[in-house]
């Protein structure tokens, strides 16, 4: 019996190679430490250069003379360090937590639909906010004036999650009473209805009102300059929380990966699962959508280019998607700051423009090896 | 008290029913082959089993109804391998078999070193240990084949379904595969159910065949009886002859040219 002779050759369960489970990991923090210590060079850039404000190498030194217990002669007037700490600064963490979430986002979403097209707009977390914001602009500024909360904002972020309410309704109740299999399409299916929807509803919206098309339009093409410390604190216990999930379910999106049906026959309820990290990563694409507009393409790039670098296994993927799309877009938001300045290229543009070419080159890159 | 035991399992997709009223007992050890033409609900009867779709009637595995159990009890009852399994191409072989440990892994929680252990031996067993940090994507069909077994293996679970194990391979790896199965159910007392579609094939292997047709029983017993020229002419509407080699008594199903009538 061939098998059995090929058995004899191989040695015995005992003398298994072990599987360095010490090496993983080593990789892994590895990984982490690199991208890590990216992120902390990315955020010291990203407060060190601007129009106005103190000379660039100065920065690094007024930053370390704040650490406690630390004081360095940095030659940093308080003017200049508030420039710093009030303007770019929150400006920088903005960007940190809006990459970080996006990319975050598209990796879940890609994961839980097995769909490397996706993106964290796909179910309509995008086109509701824009929705939310055209009408918060619609009625007008001079109405709301005086509410406490930007009414932009809390527009944008209701809205989002509302359309993706509505997708995952949808979905569900077409895909049958299996579940199962055929779910996911059928979600990805309704997403593309429902978007399609609240877009023409968002036009036709602004067809009638055309004078804030121009406001709608800034909207859309996503910014983060005017941040402010409010804007951070508002969207973080979104992105901490979904991040938090997300990162719980990295085993998860790995099961995802064979196939739903055979997902189930490992014992994961799919459909259960795939609406916590569904929930999960709307909240927190909602949340930084609505403060910072649409900035496309870090939710589809950045975790592809992890990816191809890192490999495809969501236990690092996870993590890195957040570290790295955090640091893409701090760096890629530094020549938006400088290239036209005073007015500024919109970010979602620098994010095509600097991740496109990006992109390509680690596609030939790879195929090459 | 058998290993699995199916007590009038029906299963329908919306108002079809596609199995019906199946019952049958299979002993702990034993290797059931599941044949007939398609659509006749070979894969229904696994996949109810592997409790992938809602059934009427009752499938018990050693006296104890799946039915009401957690998805991950269940999966630490039977494992499953799919016709047509999704194999993600840049996943290396260890985390894939890794998998089959998920039903052991609780909602939060990540893999033991005992899991670890497990895979190697799994891995060891299979003669993939030399494979296990390989992609997925970079194996013959063949290697995939035992990947998807180890996978399975990994489980642990006392009843293995498969579903068409070999369909998708040359007969060299046919063969190897099915002498990988033989192996394993002597080695760790393993109950087989599998969906078969060669029936020489299924006849040699397993220790029993059930034939279906339409959702129900045709024929139920050892090949010689179930592998009848008339009987397979009536349910596959083919023109075969059946042979049985005089040296092991091995039921040779060859197909003939014309209709049968």
């Amino acid at each position: 019996m061939a098998v059995a002779s090929v058995g004899g050759e191989v040695a015995g369960v005992d003398s298994a190679r072990p599987i360095a489970l010490a090496a993983v990991r080593r990789g892994n923090l590895r990984w982490y430490l690199g991208a890590g210590a990216v992120l902390l060079v990315s955020i010291v850039i990203g407060a060190s250069i601007g129009p106005a404000g103190p000379a660039s190498w100065r920065v690094p030194l007024a930053l370390i003379d704040h650490l406690p217990l630390i004081s360095v002669d940095s030659g940093v007037t308080t003017a200049e360090w508030n420039i710093v700490w009030r303007i770019r600064m929150p400006r920088v963490i903005l960007a940190a937590l809006v990459g970080g979430m996006l990319s975050v986002a598209g990796a879940s979403y890609q994961g839980v639909f097995r769909n490397p097209l996706v993106d964290p707009y796909l179910l309509g977390a995008a086109a509701g906010a824009g929705l939310g914001a055209t009408i918060a602009l619609t009625v007008g500024r001079g109405v709301t004036a005086s509410w406490p909360v930007d009414p932009v904002v809390a527009a944008a972020f209701l809205a989002s999650i509302v359309t993706v309410a509505v997708t995952y309704v949808v979905g569900a109740s077409f895909s049958g009473s299996g579940g199962g299999a055929r779910s996911g399409v059928t979600l990805v299916l309704a997403g593309v209805a429902v978007v399609s929807f609240v877009t023409a509803v968002q036009t036709f919206i602004l067809q009638r009102n055309q004078d804030v098309v121009r406001e709608v339009f800034q909207w859309i093409l996503g910014r983060l300059s005017g941040a402010t410390w409010a804007d951070v604190r508002l969207i973080v216990p979104y992105v901490t929380l979904s991040a938090v999930v997300l990162m719980l379910h990295r085993r998860h999106l790995d099961v995802f990966r064979v196939g739903d049906e055979e997902a189930a026959s490992l014992g994961v309820s799919v459909g259960r699962t795939r609406l916590v990290i569904v929930v999960a990563a709307t909240l927190g694409t909602a949340a930084v959508v609505s403060v910072s507009g649409l900035i496309g393409f870090v939710g589809l790039i950045v975790p592809h280019a992890i990816r191809l670098m890192a490999g495809a296994g969501h236990r690092r993927l996870i993590p890195l998607s957040m570290l790295l799309g955090a640091t893409f877009l701090i760096l890629a938001d530094v020549p938006g700051r400088m290239l036209s300045s005073p007015a500024e290229t919109p970010i979602g543009v620098v994010t095509a423009f600097i991740g496109a070419p990006f992109f390509i080159f680690l596609l030939r890159t790879r195929r090459m090896t | 008290m058998s290993a699995l035991e199916f007590d009038a399992v029906s299963v329908s997709y919306s108002k079809r029913r596609v199995v019906d009223s199946f019952s049958d007992r299979v002993e702990s050890g034993e290797w059931l082959g599941i044949i007939g033409p398609n659509g006749a609900g070979k894969s229904s009867l696994l996949r109810a089993a592997a409790g992938l779709v809602g059934f009427e009637g009752e499938v018990r595995v050693g006296g104890a109804a799946l039915s009401p159990m957690a998805a991950a009890t269940r999966a630490r009852q039977v494992a499953y391998v799919a016709q047509d399994p999704l194999i993600p191409d840049d996943m290396s072989v260890f985390d894939y078999v890794l998998l089959g440990r998920t039903p052991y892994v609780g909602y939060f929680g990540t893999e033991s070193v005992d899991d670890r252990t497990a895979v190697v031996q799994v891995l060891d067993r299979l003669r993939l240990g030399d494979f296990a940090t390989r992609m997925l994507g970079s194996m013959s069909g063949g290697e995939r084949q035992r990947a998807v077994l180890a996978r399975a293996l990994a489980q642990e679970a006392p009843v293995l379904l498969l579903d068409e194990p070999t369909s998708a391979l040359d007969i060299g790896h046919q063969q190897q595969a099915l002498e990988l199965v033989t192996e394993l159910r002597q080695h760790s007392g393993l109950t087989v159910v599998s969906a078969m579609h060669d029936l020489t094939l299924a006849g040699t292997y397993t220790d029993r065949l059930v034939l279906l047709d339409e959702g129900a029983v045709s024929a139920s017993g050892s090949a010689a009886d179930v592998l009848t020229a008339e009987r397979l002419g009536e349910v596959f509407h083919v023109c075969v002859t059946v042979d049985v080699d005089p040296a092991d008594g091995a039921v040779i199903v060859v197909p003939r040219r014309g209709f049968p009538v």
